[in-house]
């Protein structure tokens, strides 16, 4: 990043180190306000978040680091706060002072952290986190007399109240200032223990009893029977506003892009500028703004249920499940995502800890069958299984579209486990999960969350993607061919098509796809479905100039085309079994690829997991070809 | 009574942990989340499926699959 240039001379850095849930995000925006820096650390996925404050005349730094319950790493991406506390990572200078978040409620295991923070070496200060909640429970903590047995200050905030930030402000600019402990915490961990309980002796006045809301909704939560049935509702419901609520505003989206569209037409008239700012600029626009609603819907509803607490009881439930594949708890809510589109899904996977299972959950996410592959399905459904009614309302087309959610989702359990166990196999990290006392969400970090996980899709990924559907959009228009004048007008997108770039590839892609039975038309489908899926029913519908892009010509117009040299159907049963199961598994989706990128932090993945992805789609549509092919001779 | 791990240990039972039995890092790691020797454990719920199990300690509720708690040992109290 290149921000570290632009920091004033002489602001002070402080890094911010804390567990999960210790209030240390909620106190990084009550400091930096909503300007944080979000960027990423190189060579792992972990999210670089820095942030400025400014107090009196001065000007501070905070460096955000992920929450951890250790300074000794276990992982690459774990290692980073160590490396960033220790001026080791490139461009960023090692912090002047450290500021540790502790929640007041479990100080006991909070203060296994502090010691690991204070053999560092370097000026510390710590925040007392939730000591209205430490209150409430019936604990007391007497504070100058932490400060005494740590020899470090201490200051006792509530962060979305701003109560004690005053004090907090006054103390940040000046690290070294500020007291340092007589001797350092011991270096054994089993020593700790001692150390920690002499400490709490001095200032622990009272422990906080039971917080009475967890308990009292953790026996419903947790309830053998009674937690399945609230997580399975939970999850439907959870997948309902994903899918049903999200495509109103994506259907007004696309609507207002095609009407926008339209206009461009209008004021520019027929010309190649016309058509360069309607399909290749708004239109790439519309795609990238289109994952918005659904973005913003499904971080809301994942963070509000990260706050309040129930992601981590909702992991909990169905981790034995998961931990079968290799996979976690958290996994679940990822992968149920993606069934509504692939990309909140993998942006969901950000809730895994473990960084292994968070990047086999994204490598497997794209088989969950997203609802950009539903007009695919419907198209190729609709033209050639018959429908037959089998037992009640269940009909033979619904069947098949059931098989294929069905293999997506089996093939993701399948690949997982198989990557668990092979490519990404490694040393065996530790499962463990904390269930965090319930709390109030606090609604302006909420959406602060959101809102920062918007902004980031459409700088890192919106930009990847609005590049790459310019660049489809020129491969289906240059060279740009002037069709003979005898040709009718309806044939003429058709014309422009087949001699155009994505033309050409799709002639030249057909050896190597007529092993499936696909032609060079479907070959210029799979090209431009690389926009998005479902593009390949309107490029379809353009290839075979049906006047209309409604599926009901189209289908006619699939269903009647014939091969000319042999006069055979193109679309045999076998093509069509091909084609559907190369849909399953083909990452045909370049918002997929570029929202891996921005999460992985490297072209490496989404590389990995296009190629494996094509193999498997090959391999598929070959023996379907074959097998459909045999018994319907 | 000696000699049982955290695994062992009843739902709704209580314990005190006298050492951690694992690879070096995922040793340093349970300690580090709490599970030190001297700790008192109070057991939790299990999942409804059966695994992993919830363990209060150090005023935080912790929950371990079989495999992780087995590798805390623990004396039975009470």
């Amino acid at each position: 990043m290149a921000e570290a240039a632009t920091l004033p001379g002489g602001a002070v850095r402080l890094g911010l180190v804390g567990s999960p849930n210790s209030g240390k995000t909620t106190l990084f925006n009550a400091l930096t306000g909503l300007r944080a820096r979000i960027g990423n650390y190189p060579g792992v996925t972990v999210e670089r978040r820095e942030g400025d404050a400014r107090i009196g005349g001065g000007h501070i730094r905070l460096i955000d680091l992920p929450g951890t319950y250790s300074l000794d790493p276990i992982s690459a991406d774990e290692a980073v706060v160590a490396r960033v506390l220790a001026g080791e990572v490139a461009g960023v200078p090692a912090p002047d002072g450290l500021v540790v978040t502790v929640d007041a409620c479990s100080l006991e295991r909070a203060l296994l952290l502090v010691a690991q923070v204070l053999r560092l070496g370097r000026p510390t200060c710590l925040v007392l986190t939730m000591v209205d909640e430490l209150r409430a429970r019936g604990g007391a903590l007497d504070r100058a007399r932490l400060e005494q047995a740590l020899g470090i200050p201490v200051v006792a905030v509530v962060g979305h109240r701003g109560i004690g930030l005053d004090r907090l402000r006054q103390l940040l600019p000046h690290p070294e200032g500020w007291s340092r402990p007589p001797l350092p915490p011991p270096a054994d961990p089993e020593e700790r223990h001692g150390w920690a309980a002499s400490i709490l002796d001095q200032a622990l006045v009272q422990r906080p009893g039971l917080h009475r809301l967890t308990e009292a909704v953790d026996r419903v939560v947790l309830h053998p029977l009674a937690g399945t049935l609230l997580f399975a509702a939970v999850m439907v419901l959870f997948f309902q506003l994903v899918f049903a609520w999200a495509t109103p505003a994506m259907d007004a989206l696309d609507a207002g892009v095609g009407a926008l569209g339209e206009l461009c037409h209008q004021a520019l008239g027929a010309g190649l500028l016309a058509d360069f700012v309607a399909d290749g600029l708004i239109a790439g626009v519309g795609a990238v703004l289109v994952f918005l609603p659904q973005i913003l819907l499904l971080f809301t509803l994942l963070y509000l249920m990260e706050d309040v607490g129930y992601m981590a009881r909702a992991a909990f439930v169905v981790d034995r499940l998961m931990g079968r594949i290799g996979l976690e708890g958290r996994a679940f809510i990822a992968l149920l995502s993606s069934y509504a589109c692939a990309v909140p899904g993998i942006m969901a996977t950000r809730t895994i800890p473990s960084p292994r299972q968070r990047l086999i959950t994204i490598l497997v996410a794209p088989l969950m069958t997203c609802s950009a592959r539903l007009p695919v399905y419907a198209l190729l459904i609709g033209a050639f299984v018959p429908a037959t009614r089998l037992w009640g309302p269940l009909g033979l087309q619904g069947l098949v579209l059931l098989g294929l959610y069905l293999l997506g989702a089996g093939a993701a359990l399948a690949v997982a486990a198989v990557l668990n166990r092979t490519v990404l196999r490694g040393q065996a990290i530790p499962f463990y999960l904390e269930l965090p006392p319930y709390r109030r969400p606090p609604l302006k970090l909420v959406t602060t969350q959101v809102w920062g996980s918007a902004r980031a899709f459409l700088r890192r990924a919106g930009t990847i993607i609005l590049v790459v559907s310019m660049v489809l959009w020129g491969l289906l228009t240059f060279p740009r061919a002037t069709p003979p004048p005898e040709l009718p007008a309806s044939q003429v997108a058709r014309y422009r098509l087949e001699h155009s770039a994505a033309g050409w590839l799709g002639h030249t892609l057909e050896p190597a796809i007529a092993p499936l039975g696909f032609d060079w038309k479907i070959g210029v489908g799979l090209v431009a479905s690389l926009a998005a899926r479902e593009v390949i029913v309107s490029t379809l519908a353009q290839v075979y100039s049906t006047a209309e892009q409604g599926h009901l010509s189209l289908r006619q117009a699939i269903r009647q085309d014939r091969d000319p040299r042999t006069g055979r159907p193109i679309f045999t049963p076998g093509t069509v079994a091909a084609l559907l199961l190369f849909f399953v598994f083909a990452l045909q989706c370049m918002s997929t690829l570029a929202i891996m990128r921005r999460e992985t932090n490297s072209w490496r993945w989404p590389a990995f997991a296009f190629g494996y992805l094509l193999t498997l789609a090959y391999a598929a549509g070959f023996t379907a070809q074959h097998v459909v092919s045999a018994l319907t001779g | 009574m000696l000699g049982t791990s955290l695994a062992a240990l009843p739902t709704g039972g209580r314990g005190v942990i006298t050492g951690v039995r694992a690879p070096e890092a995922v040793r340093r790691r349970l300690m580090d989340l709490g599970f030190l020797p001297g700790t008192e454990v109070q057991v939790g719920r299990r999942a409804p499926l059966g695994d992993p199990r919830v363990y209060e300690l150090r005023g935080t509720r912790l929950c371990l699959r079989v495999r992780e708690a087995a590798a805390v040992q623990a004396r039975r109290l009470g």
